[in-house]
């Protein structure tokens, strides 16, 4: 298997290189839909212009990026640029991590049917080593190949660095190593506070990992928790401190976090908040900011309820939500989730809407440019025909996120109740997602 | 269900051709009004007296051009000098691709010269443009005298509050396009010209002259510019208003308005009328020396006089007032055109179309296309399931990645080598250069429908019922984002291409007889589109051609497209090489699925 992989690498980083040196170079780190303030090169480059002339590079309006991070991004005179090594790290990690995750799922399975504990029905649901053997491959080829990743490494957004520290994360969860993935899930809570809800997965994951019961009674629950929390919490603190001594001043807290919470550039992206509030009252702007805010935030808790007893789909769940109601979203955000998709396979059968939500995905990424030309450079069209676009990409990434939700829970289901159900009266029963 | 969708497709087909037939019939579309409130009610009185002298100085110039033998620079600066302009001129050189034989133009060296009026009311942060053009022969020489006429008279009066920039420019849009590039600092196309040493605000309208009589019967408005982009309507509206008000006979697409709307003859005449403009429109041609201006947000359209044989005729006084009228109602914008639509046809001056009304007949041909998409799909799926992106792993990727592959390789190869074969062509066979590239490029076309046959010998294996379903599914999907896309951009365009590819795409199966599919795919590819709406153009116009002069028209017109892009950057060459035959391409290959 390593060989398909190391091809792909090769391809993909081909791919890269010869976009590198085309014309659109110049032109892909321009789009909105690209960069955005928080990831954009050209702000790390003048953050790290401001660094070496003795200036705060938060002064200003223009880095909001944490600063130790991106100063190994200084070195890019190198051949291969940094983004373009991140997209590889990614996909390895997420490769092995998938590798791992399938041996995992397949040996509960096996159990599972030494035990007799799917319904006789069920057996096409079971999934076969043959099929599941070309997912992690799979996993890696939509990472690197997907268009949007290709464009997000083309821009040079420090995006794909991102993507790379959380899938590191997931790989370090997924092989069991509460200490690693404790320090990358605080890398990854350092660069953009979201991914602080990847926690509660982790965790459950790796409690599921040590045979530890989700028990309020239990002490070794309580023991490991706290481990975690403590290991989560102490490197967040040792990162945060490391840069308060790098630039020695707390400017970044303001100029990172604030930056992301309070949403003060209103240039238009690929997510929600831009519209709205460049449209509010500003009195009305506290109140809408928490709101949306805790969006992000606010279906970990239930989502970690439903999905306690599998983690990795969680994280899956998670970094959609992320990718979709964060406040600069760009497309190497939703490239990440994207990868995932084939390693849930097995849910096609249930998925009840995909070609419609694909077709609008395509659309849609088709529409960003041809609208945002008619906007900005012909006058013809305004800001309401590209929200217009954008509201209609994000309903159609959150019909996908829920299919997929709705999908893996029904196979769950069917699993334990049969395939073919009945009603009491004998009749076809369907299932209603509550 | 399978047995409804046929019909069904035939239906939808019908009523978007009927909505849209049915655009140019008047109680379906709305009267022009006019939007802004700047333009609106203010009175203007137009006092404009100087007519015969303006007549007089287009003879002068005219003399100085035929002595000089082409642009008198010196005599133009210094005219406009003496009127209490500040002058400044621009050299350009441009080198075409290759010969254009229809202006007889290659190594293209030329100056502009421009006078500013500096706002004597206001801080000089805005500007508006009167062009003319300095064109060969004896041509527009009346514009440029009523442009020195204007410039002076307007000197004379104290309520401008922008700039006003009067410019002679040489060659055409050649020279447009160089002293726009000049004026705003972007170099699009590559070409060489030396900067500007004086400036105006930024420019809020343009409006570009073309007059070559002492007198006229009517004045013709051109709204179409680069990549069919058109200027707020609002600017259509002052000019209708102005000629009512003034008396002038006013056209559109060279046509009359007539009131018997309600008669067979009528209806025929605004169907006419529209259909120019969408033709027009769809070639994505600047139609004036306005339609450079249109891309630097600038609302633009040109005036040209039309001297025919009608009894009623405009003198130059009166052209001059009606200008005078529309600059000083300009003169009092407050922010730029904005508040009237962008996206509109025309069935006369008077009455327009607006994108909510029209892009129905567009939706009712691309909904078809989705239909049927989802008809694959749903037949796909009956079939063993793919993965995830239905791909069904079975029959390879590689099937369907050839094809795709391929087309667009070919469509590369269509862009890329007329120009760049011109050379060689030209050694080894005894044509010119224009017609070199014009043929390589009708070679390179035709070469694709060997296609099939060759993608077959790069694959193993036999296609199977599954692989054709599936690449049509994606051709399917390919043509509707495409025509989509253009049709927002370009509706024309959109709506045009749209009638002709959508049949072929509904109904093509590798089942269908191989013979009359072929002849009718063929028929109705891009490249004999073009060629249909060669000869509806003329037949429009007014002056039917001849099968001979009708495919001689044909490859000029092919000629002219791939100039337009190297020159000014409009987009419908790429689009039809890059994009749109290369989907054809893929609906050919489903014909011939072996």
């Amino acid at each position: 298997m390593a060989a398909p992989l190391t091809l792909l690498l090769i391809v993909a980083v081909t791919i890269r290189a010869v976009l590198f040196r085309s014309s659109l170079a110049e032109l892909i780190p321009e789009r909105v839909e690209v960069v955005s303030p928080l990831n954009a090169w050209k702000r790390v480059v003048e953050g790290l212009a401001l660094l070496d002339l003795g200036v705060s590079p938060y002064a200003g309006d223009v880095f909001h990026e944490v600063s130790p991070l991106s100063i190994p991004l200084n070195e890019s005179n190198t051949s291969i640029h940094p983004s373009i090594m991140a997209d590889a790290l990614t996909a390895v990690a997420l490769y092995l991590a998938v590798k791992d995750y399938n041996k995992t799922v397949f040996r509960k399975q096996k159990y599972a049917l030494e035990a007799e504990r799917y319904p006789l029905d069920c057996l096409e649901l079971i999934r076969t080593p043959k099929e599941m053997y070309y997912i992690p491959l799979k996993v890696a080829m939509f990472y690197l190949l997907n268009p949007f990743t290709i464009l997000s490494c083309v821009a040079k957004s420090t995006c794909g660095l991102n993507n790379a520290v959380i899938a590191l994360f997931i790989l370090c969860t997924v092989k069991g190593s509460s200490l690693m993935s404790a320090i990358f899930l605080a890398l990854a809570t350092y660069q953009s506070i979201y991914p602080l809800t990847l926690f509660a997965p982790a965790l459950l994951y790796l409690l599921q990992r040590l045979y530890i019961p989700v028990n309020w009674q239990r002490s070794s629950f309580w023991l490991f928790t706290t481990q975690y929390t403590f290991m989560y919490l102490g490197s967040l603190c040792v990162m945060v401190c490391l840069s308060f001594f790098l630039l020695s001043s707390w400017d970044f807290l303001s100029s990172v976090y604030g930056f992301i919470l309070s949403v003060p550039d209103l240039t238009p992206n690929i997510g929600l908040f831009w519209y709205f509030f460049a449209e509010m009252f500003e009195h009305f702007r506290l109140f809408f900011i928490c709101v949306f805010q805790i969006n992000v935030f606010f279906y970990t808790i239930p989502l970690s309820i439903k999905l306690k007893e599998h983690p990795i789909f969680l994280i899956f769940m998670q970094i959609a939500i992320i990718s979709i109601f964060k406040s600069y979203p760009t497309v190497g955000d939703i490239a990440l989730y994207m990868a995932f998709l084939p390693a849930w396979n097995h849910l096609y059968r249930f998925l009840r809407n995909i070609f419609l939500v694909s077709v609008v995905l395509l659309a849609c990424s088709a529409l960003f440019p041809v609208l945002w030309h008619l906007w900005i450079y012909a006058g013809s069209a305004n800001s309401n025909f590209y929200y217009a676009i954008t509201l209609l990409f994000n309903v159609a990434q959150i019909l996908l996120v829920s299919d997929y939700f709705y999908a893996y829970l029904r196979r769950e289901h069917h699993l334990t109740h049969g395939l073919y159900l009945k009603r009491k009266d004998g009749s076809e029963a369907t299932l209603v997602l509550k | 269900p399978c047995h409804l969708q046929d019909p069904a497709s035939v239906m939808c087909y019908l009523a978007g051709v009927a909505w849209f037939m049915g655009l140019a019939f008047e109680p379906f579309t709305l009267r022009t009004y006019m939007s802004e409130n700047a333009m609106g009610s203010t009175m203007v009185e137009e006092r404009f007296p100087a007519g015969e002298r303006a007549l007089a100085t287009g003879r002068e110039f005219a003399a100085h051009k035929k002595k000089v033998g082409g642009m008198p620079v010196d005599w133009l600066v210094k005219t406009m000098q003496s009127r209490g302009l500040e002058v400044f001129t621009q050299s350009f050189t441009r080198k075409l691709p290759f010969p254009d034989e229809n202006k007889e133009r290659y190594m293209v060296r030329g100056t502009n010269v421009y006078g500013i009026l500096r706002a004597p009311r206001a801080p000089r942060t805005e500007a508006l443009v009167l062009s003319a053009p300095c064109s060969e022969g004896n041509n527009n020489n009346q514009a440029v005298g009523l442009l020195l006429g204007l410039a002076q008279y307007f000197r004379s009066q104290i309520h401008w509050a922008k700039d006003i920039i009067f410019l002679v420019n040489e060659h055409d849009l050649i020279g447009m396009q160089a002293w726009l590039e000049g004026y705003h600092h972007t170099n699009t196309t590559g070409g060489d010209w030396s900067p500007l040493q004086g400036r105006g605000g930024s420019i809020q309208a343009a409006l570009s002259l073309e007059l070559s009589s002492d007198v006229i019967t009517s004045l013709d408005l051109v709204l179409e510019g680069l990549n069919g982009q058109l200027p707020n309507l609002d600017l259509a509206n002052l000019f209708y208003a102005f000629c009512q008000k003034i008396g002038v006979l006013c056209t559109i697409q060279g046509k009359l308005q007539r009131n018997d709307w309600d008669t067979t003859s009528g209806y025929s005449h605004a169907a006419q009328t529209m259909m120019l403009m969408v033709l027009k429109q769809a070639s994505g041609r600047p139609w004036g020396d306005h339609g450079l201006f249109l891309r630097y947000h600038i609302e633009a359209a040109s005036i040209r006089g039309i001297n025919s044989f009608r009894q009623y005729k405009t003198d130059t006084t009166t052209i001059g007032r009606l200008l005078e009228g529309m600059y000083r109602k300009l003169n009092n914008l407050l922010e730029r055109l904005h508040q009237s639509y962008f996206f509109y046809l025309m069935p006369s001056l008077s009455r327009f179309v607006s994108i909510g009304y029209y892009m129905p007949a567009f939706g009712l041909l691309a909904v078809i296309l989705l239909l049927r998409a989802l008809d694959l799909w749903v037949q796909l799926g009956a079939s063993p399931p793919g993965t995830e992106d239905g791909v069904p792993s079975s029959p390879g990727v590689l099937s369907i990645l050839t094809p795709v592959v391929i087309s667009h390789m070919t469509g590369v190869a269509l862009y890329t080598l007329p120009i760049l074969s011109q050379e060689m062509a030209v050694q080894h066979f005894p044509v010119s250069e224009t017609e070199a590239v014009v043929l390589t490029a009708i070679a390179i076309y035709t070469a694709g429908l060997a296609l099939p046959h060759n993608t077959h010998r790069l694959l193993q294996g036999e296609g199977t019922e599954e692989g054709w379903r599936v690449l049509k599914l994606v051709a399917l999907l390919y043509l509707a984002v495409l025509l989509g896309c253009t049709a927002l951009i370009n509706f024309s365009l959109g709506f045009i291409l749209a009638l002709s590819l959508v049949p072929i795409a509904a109904f093509i199966t590798p089942h269908t007889p191989k013979a009359l599919s072929a002849a009718i795919m063929v028929l109705l590819s891009p490249g004999c589109t073009l060629l249909y709406c060669v000869f509806v153009f003329q037949e429009l116009q007014e002056t039917p051609v001849s099968l001979q002069d009708g495919w001689m028209l044909f490859l000029s017109v092919i000629s002219q497209g791939i100039l337009d892009h190297a020159l000014y950057g409009s987009l419908v060459y790429p689009l039809l090489a890059l994009l749109i035959y290369p989907c054809w391409l893929l609906l050919w290959n489903i014909l011939f699925w072996k």
